[in-house]
């Protein structure tokens, strides 16, 4: 009996091992190009003749088109300023969701039920000529301040998550509240928010990384403005055909370094999911 | 009906809730002038600020109308009369272009004029309430609220109002105005022969529609296999990660395995890496050239020259989208039924055993049940973000191979991608609109079988 629970066991584990191997294999491929001295695009092998740390050296000097350092600062503003706006968005709309009932609140969820139903980008060519027609795509920073409202604007639609959280609050922590004489206001600011650190920290993140992965909007708003594109459109530019065979192993050097934040930011919003989910108060 | 009973009993206790109707019906000469007039009645009755506020709004919409609104409504209905033409300067001896209308910018000024106006409807029907409102609380000899009161309702029964006005605005300017206009678009001839500014385009009613449904043509004989594919993927992609990551969180979950967080790690990795990094390079990884097919070749399982079509061969290629996507999807079903599996009685388990049940059917007849069961909100959700999963498709095969066959579409398209192609690279604007509208459908029709029936959009409140 004990002889066939260890055999079951170790099966198991191996199966495991075996999985997670072909999981991380594509992830060490991309870490073991980013360190290859040769440089081109393809090889006829796979492990590489040499290694070298000038992929990330070169990364960082940047070059008149391919300046990584500048879309790096690039992305980060965009990041900073839209994470501030929708995360406001976000919580606003959640918590009158949540816990204020007025004439227009189920009316409004069906709309956004509806609205989420649409093709995202469908509304983006719509996007690029309103932001065209008020002047939004002239320069460069102009071109930076169109993207942020891009990413931000609607931003009060993804209201699911937060607005879940918010309902877990029992209502009987804020009518106490309003015994003891607090408005609703003083009870969102001083009752709910402080209580809500988990599902504030998933919305900060999750709207933080948004610009850092996202490839189209970036794209289409940008255009061949080289100088100002973020991370994900630069990385991309690397491999269209007139860089491709120098910028190759640069790209993989890139997508590590892009790809370490984003991995650790991804497992805290993790943690804040979990907890989200598990609700507030814990009984 | 019991509803508007319900109002009109309340009506005389608080006025605030009167409809406009009943304002309009029940209010005084004032009152009725506060729609015309906005904020009249609050000026009468010296709530200044709001009554300015209010008739400062209309001045703004109505100044806005006479130089500009009437005009954008007229081009609006016609999208443009003049086109851009070439006009002869003799001075110079060169041709010079005239300017044209231009459709693209008529269409967006009138979509932008409508949804003014109907703001503009909306603060003269609150003009015509807040008089009304006044006007009650005075008869009855009650105080009337000073604007000192209107600020600290905000914080009170109207923060509703404090917090949603600009999450609103946004959701108005970046989603529903863009939807509109891309709406519209499906109405009218915006195609790469009608490209503005050169060119004008027109209202062409349900032609697009037609042309798309039409036995026959090349659109229809795109749109189906397009469509046929797209749900294909949608439902082989959600079931297949679903059953696999559930297979995969019962694994790591089972009492026997050790390291439970460090395989869970090692299996995360591959989604907290962007989407844009781990496809890109799983693009090369299955390319012609690439390390799978080098493998491959060393070891002899093809010839030196030959390759797998991973992407290039249709049916080849929507399986190692599957595939491939099972790598992205697995991880996910396992971080997300990791907890929920922890939930499930442990006492159906034990009693399973004691009935001799072996571990197959405990999962068939226990687990599934009841994680499909809890979980079908999510199902339907994933279902519908595979509907609509550009990214996969676009990073990793981009839709190709290509084929003459159909217009401007590859083999795997999904919708999504197809709309992209449409309008991003072949400019047939009004077609992909309609793509849009078409996929629209697909999901709500699948959304509002499913996803209404579920408990928790019945009874959302039940936990508070």
């Amino acid at each position: 009996m004990k002889s066939k629970k260890f055999i079951v066991n170790s099966a198991c584990h191996v199966l495991l091992a075996v999985l997670s191997f072909i999981w991380v294999l594509p992830i060490f491929y991309v870490i073991l190009t980013s360190f290859r001295k040769e440089g081109g695009s393809y090889k006829s092998y796979i492990w590489p003749r040499g290694f070298t740390l000038d992929n990330y050296k070169n990364l960082f000097e940047g070059g008149s088109q391919i300046n990584f350092n500048r879309w790096f600062l690039n992305t980060l503003i965009v990041a900073i300023f839209s994470t501030l706006i929708s995360a406001f968005f976000v919580l606003c709309v959640s918590y009158v969701m949540s816990r204020l009932r007025f004439k227009m609140r189920k009316p409004f969820l069906n709309i956004a039920l509806i609205l989420g139903m649409f093709p995202g980008f469908m509304s983006m060519i719509a996007i690029y000529y309103i932001l065209k027609g008020m002047g939004f795509l002239e320069t460069g920073v102009l071109k930076q301040v169109a993207l942020v409202m891009v990413y931000s604007g609607g931003a009060g639609l993804g209201f699911y998550m937060a607005k879940g959280f918010f309902d877990t609050i029992p209502m009987s922590i804020d009518e106490a509240a309003y015994i003891d004489g607090a408005t609703k206001w003083d009870t969102f600011i001083h009752v709910t928010i402080p209580m809500s650190k988990p599902i504030i920290t998933y919305t900060l993140i999750t709207t933080f990384m948004a610009p850092w992965v996202d490839y189209i909007f970036a794209k289409i708003i940008m255009g061949n403005d080289i100088k100002y594109y973020t991370i994900a459109i630069g990385l991309w530019t690397m491999l269209e055909k007139e860089y491709v065979e120098y910028y190759y192993t640069q790209f993989y050097a890139g997508c590590v370094i892009i790809s370490i934040p984003i991995a650790i930011l991804f497992m805290i919003t993790q943690k804040c999911y979990v907890e989200g989910v598990a609700g507030a108060v814990k009984g | 009906m019991s509803i508007r009973k319900n109002k009109k009993e309340a009506h005389y206790s608080k006025p605030a809730d009167a409809s406009v109707i009943d304002a309009l019906v029940k209010g005084n000469i004032i009152t009725k002038l506060s729609f015309v007039i906005c904020g009249f009645g609050n000026i009468v009755n010296k709530q200044f600020v709001r009554g300015l506020a209010f008739l400062a709004l209309e001045v703004g919409y109505l100044m806005y109308m006479i130089s500009f609104g009437i005009g954008a409504l007229g081009d609006f209905v016609t999208l443009g009369t003049v086109e851009q033409g070439q006009v002869y300067n003799e001075a110079l001896g060169i041709y010079e272009y005239s300017t044209g209308d231009n459709s693209m910018l008529c269409l967006l000024y009138g979509v932008i004029t409508l949804f003014l106006t109907a703001a503009m409807l909306f603060i003269a029907c609150m003009s015509v309430k807040s008089a009304y409102c006044t006007q009650f609380r005075k008869e009855k000899g009650m105080l009337v609220p000073k604007f000192r009161d209107d600020l600290r309702s905000l914080k009170e029964e109207n923060l509703h109002a404090l917090l949603l006005t600009l999450p609103i605005i946004g959701i108005i300017t970046f989603t529903i105005v863009p939807l509109v206009f891309m709406i519209l678009i499906a109405f009218t001839s915006y195609d790469r022969d009608h490209q503005p500014p050169g060119k004008l385009f027109d209202w062409v009613g349900l032609d697009n529609f037609a042309a798309m449904f039409q036995q026959g043509s090349k659109l229809a004989s795109t749109f189906w296999p397009v469509l046929g594919w797209t749900l294909i993927w949608a439902v082989v992609a959600t079931i297949s990660c679903y059953i696999f990551g559930l297979l995969l969180a019962l694994l790591i979950n089972r009492k026997g395995t050790r390291f439970k967080g460090f395989w869970r790690f090692m299996f995360v990795l591959s989604i907290a890496v962007p989407q844009f990094v781990s496809l890109l390079s799983m693009r090369t990884i299955f390319n012609t050239n690439g390390p799978v097919n080098v493998l491959l070749r060393t070891f002899g399982f093809i010839g030196a020259t030959e390759s797998i079509p991973f992407f290039t061969d249709a049916t080849l290629a929507k399986i190692t989208i599957i595939v491939v996507n099972l790598w992205i999807g697995i991880p996910y079903t396992m971080l997300s039924t990791t907890g929920i599996l922890q939930n499930i009685p442990a006492e159906l388990y034990e009693a399973a055993k004691i009935d001799g049940a072996n571990a197959f059917t405990i999962f068939r007849k226990i687990t599934l049940p009841y994680m499909v069961f809890v979980m079908t909100p999510n199902l339907i959700t994933s279902f519908t973000g595979n509907i609509n999963n550009f990214n996969v498709i676009f990073l990793l095969s981009g839709g190709g191979p290509d084929t003459l066959d159909y217009y401007f579409a590859g083999k795997t398209d999904l919708l999504v991608t197809w709309l992209y192609r449409l309008t991003i690279t072949q400019k047939d604007y009004n077609l992909g609109a309609v793509i849009g509208i078409l996929t629209f459908v697909v999901l709500a029709v699948v959304s509002l079988i499913t996803y209404r029936r579920t408990g928790s959009y019945k009874d959302e409140g039940a936990f508070q």
